[in-house]
């Protein structure tokens, strides 16, 4: 009984990192059903520009490192975006494959610029303790991860239902013709929404240099499963994405506690899977009188 | 020449260029190389009939790919290990042989298998999936997902799949030494022949009131449904005969190349096919095969000049395509054709080519 409560702590800090991750994707799949594969590599950007900050503000530069990153992967975002995406909306399969290619690109780019091997990034000192959680001993990093999940939870939810902008956004979502006509200026809404959803990938890659080394694949380990975190959440449905990611996480934690790491995957695919046939378009729908 | 003469004019072409010209032109090594490429050509195949017909963009292709190499491969380990645990299971510890790899000492078994494990998955997760229409980006997650599943599974079940290794040191193939030029060279016509058949047998497929249904519930599922068809019925059909082939060329590969593993069959491989089946051109099951062959032969001679290169030209590549010519090479192909063929006649003809909504 009580190894079974150590294992909560565990999958709570599994399901906050996946939940960092699919929080940038509500918004570039959920919201403008963008499938953004080069998402892994805007954390990975995001994890190397605390890298690059550790020169100057060594081990402080994860704090530093967390606006900064914002702003470099939403940049990138920002670009790909103009460059690329706006000419596909309406083919999510292609953008999948297009933006696949921007990630191979973007991979190749990291390992000439900083190497293949692994870097590491000096976590603060203040966050180097431990502490006792249900029995279990939760490292301070993973709290700070849960507590910055928490966070831009609370932002993104301020931001889509309390302002102006996000008002905008949600309403270019649900019927992009209508809020064109109603004066919505749906072209720069997608390019802020593409921005937001980007740099929170960068916000995301800060939090995993905290819990392991960075490396140009570094992004890779997480896309598939945060992809399965908004499919089981429901499109663009923050509050399907919180609870699907921590759903997974604790599937995660508990599947690898009860068989093995290996049979865990597996579990939660034939998990989701059927959770699908009860709920085909995940825990929250947005209820549409459309027909697809 | 009317259109069809002309479509098996040039299969015959084909056909002729890679069982004739092919074998006499090319040194043993490269012949082994094309044979690799033609497996690789099986599963597209199966791609540009499930994604370029069917319009489910299948991303876990190297699950079927693998599950047909390893129903192979078993058969081939417990052949050569006769009677003994094979190899890799000694390494790793293993004591009594698992249930699992029994049935493949009977080589009807694992041939039998190489089509069924992955029609029967296929299926399986057809019927569940497409039943409850879930469709478009959902479905293509979910076959990625399935193929990161399925890879840590592999590597994880170390004594029971050989881990990352995967399964290789084969020596002996139905009574044939699968290293000798004598083998490798009758695999490469095995492979070429079986290209070939799959290839007519899909043609004959889209051509039928099946295709013509498989098109529709690409371009419209929910009219197709109004009409009375459901279309989950057809897409699953379509996606376990994608799987099948993929189960070949998985087993067609294990004995041209000597090996199958993990690394073969994760999410990138996988995605390559598809890309592969992009740049050919998705819409035609021809454009799906050249693309294969072309693509893998590209990554092969660039990477043996440039390693590191390969991957911004397989982006760069990839980028192009989608944003310029969404349609594949035999998409350019036919818009320069009716362009030709709209500037010798004075007035403009209608495009014979069919419009495909990309």
């Amino acid at each position: 009984m009580e190894s079974l409560l150590n294992q909560l702590p565990v999958g709570l800090s599994i399901g906050a990192v996946l939940l960092l991750i699919a929080l940038g994707l509500t918004f570039t799949f959920g919201q403008m059903g963008v499938i953004n594969m080069a998402h892994g590599e805007f954390i990975m950007a995001g994890a190397y520009t605390a890298y690059m900050l550790q020169d100057w503000f060594h081990g402080q530069a994860v704090i530093v490192a967390l606006p900064v990153a914002f702003v470099v992967a939403g940049t990138l975002g920002w670009i790909l975006e103009r460059a690329a995406i706006r000419h596909f909306y309406g083919r999510p399969l292609d953008t999948l494959l297009l933006t696949w290619g921007v990630s191979l690109v973007l991979q190749q780019a990291a390992r000439d610029l900083f190497g293949a091997p692994n870097v590491q990034v000096t976590a603060p000192s203040w966050l180097s303790g431990r502490v006792e959680l249900l029995g279990g001993n939760l490292p301070y990093a993973r709290l700070f991860i849960m507590g910055l999940a928490a966070a831009c939870v609370v932002g993104i939810w301020a931001y889509m239902n309390r302002s102006r902008q996000g008002r905008r956004m949600r309403a270019v979502m649900q019927n992009r013709e209508l809020a064109a006509v109603s004066g919505v200026a749906t072209g720069r809404v997608d390019q802020l929404t593409f921005f937001i959803g980007s740099g929170l990938a960068g916000v995301a890659g800060v939090a995993l240099t905290l819990i392991g080394p960075v490396g140009p694949s570094l992004g890779t380990y997480y896309i598939v499963d945060a992809f399965l975190v908004v499919v089981a959440g429901g499109l663009g449905q923050l509050r399907g994405a919180v609870i699907a990611a921590l759903a997974l996480g604790m599937l995660n934690s508990y599947g690898e506690f009860w068989t093995d790491a290996s049979l865990a995957k597996v579990i939660v695919f034939v998990v989701i899977v059927g959770f699908l046939q009860v709920r085909p378009q995940g825990l929250f729908v947005l209820r549409s009188r459309a027909l697809t | 020449m009317s259109a069809r003469l002309r479509g098996y004019a040039l299969f015959a072409g084909v056909a002729a260029l890679f069982l004739v010209v092919a074998p006499l032109a090319l040194p043993a090594f490269r012949l082994d190389e094309l044979a690799k490429y033609l497996c690789f050509a099986i599963a597209a195949l199966g791609i540009g009939l499930a994604w370029g017909q069917g319009g489910m963009l299948t991303l876990g292709q190297g699950v079927f790919f693998g599950l047909g190499g390893y129903a192979m491969g078993m058969y081939l380990k417990l052949h050569d290990a006769d009677g003994d645990l094979p190899d890799f299971m000694v390494w790793s510890g293993v004591e009594k042989l698992p249930a699992l790899w029994k049935p493949f000492e009977s080589p009807v078994f694992a041939v039998a298998a190489v089509v069924l494990v992955p029609v029967v998955i296929a299926t399986l997760l057809g019927v569940l999936v497409f039943r409850q229409r879930v469709r478009g980006a959902y479905f293509a997650i979910l076959t990625q997902a399935l193929a990161a599943a399925f890879v840590i599974l592999l590597v994880g079940q170390q004594g029971l799949t050989g881990g990352t290794n995967g399964l290789t040191n084969f020596y002996d193939f139905f009574g044939q030494d699968p290293e000798a030029d004598a083998t490798q060279r009758r695999m490469y016509f095995v492979a070429a022949i079986v290209l070939g058949v799959l290839y007519l047998l899909a043609r004959q497929l889209v051509k039928s009131r099946f295709g013509r249904l498989l098109v529709a519930v690409r371009d419209g599922e929910d009219r197709v449904r109004f009409l009375g068809y459901n279309p989950a019925t057809v897409k699953t059909i379509t996606f376990a005969i994608s799987a099948g082939m993929a189960g070949i060329a998985g087993a067609l590969f294990v004995p041209v190349v000597g090996i199958i593993s993990p690394s073969l069959l994760d999410v990138v491989p996988s995605l390559e096919l598809v890309v592969a089946v992009a740049i050919g051109g998705r819409y035609t099951l021809a454009g799906a095969v050249l693309g294969a062959v072309a693509m893998n032969y590209a990554k092969t001679s660039f990477s043996e000049q440039w390693a590191d290169g390969w991957l911004y030209l397989e982006g760069a590549l990839f980028i192009g395509v989608m944003t310029l010519a969404p349609r594949g090479a035999v998409g350019v192909y036919e818009q320069v054709r009716d362009a030709i063929a709209r500037r010798r006649k004075p007035v403009p003809a209608p495009s014979t080519a069919s419009e495909v909504p990309a």
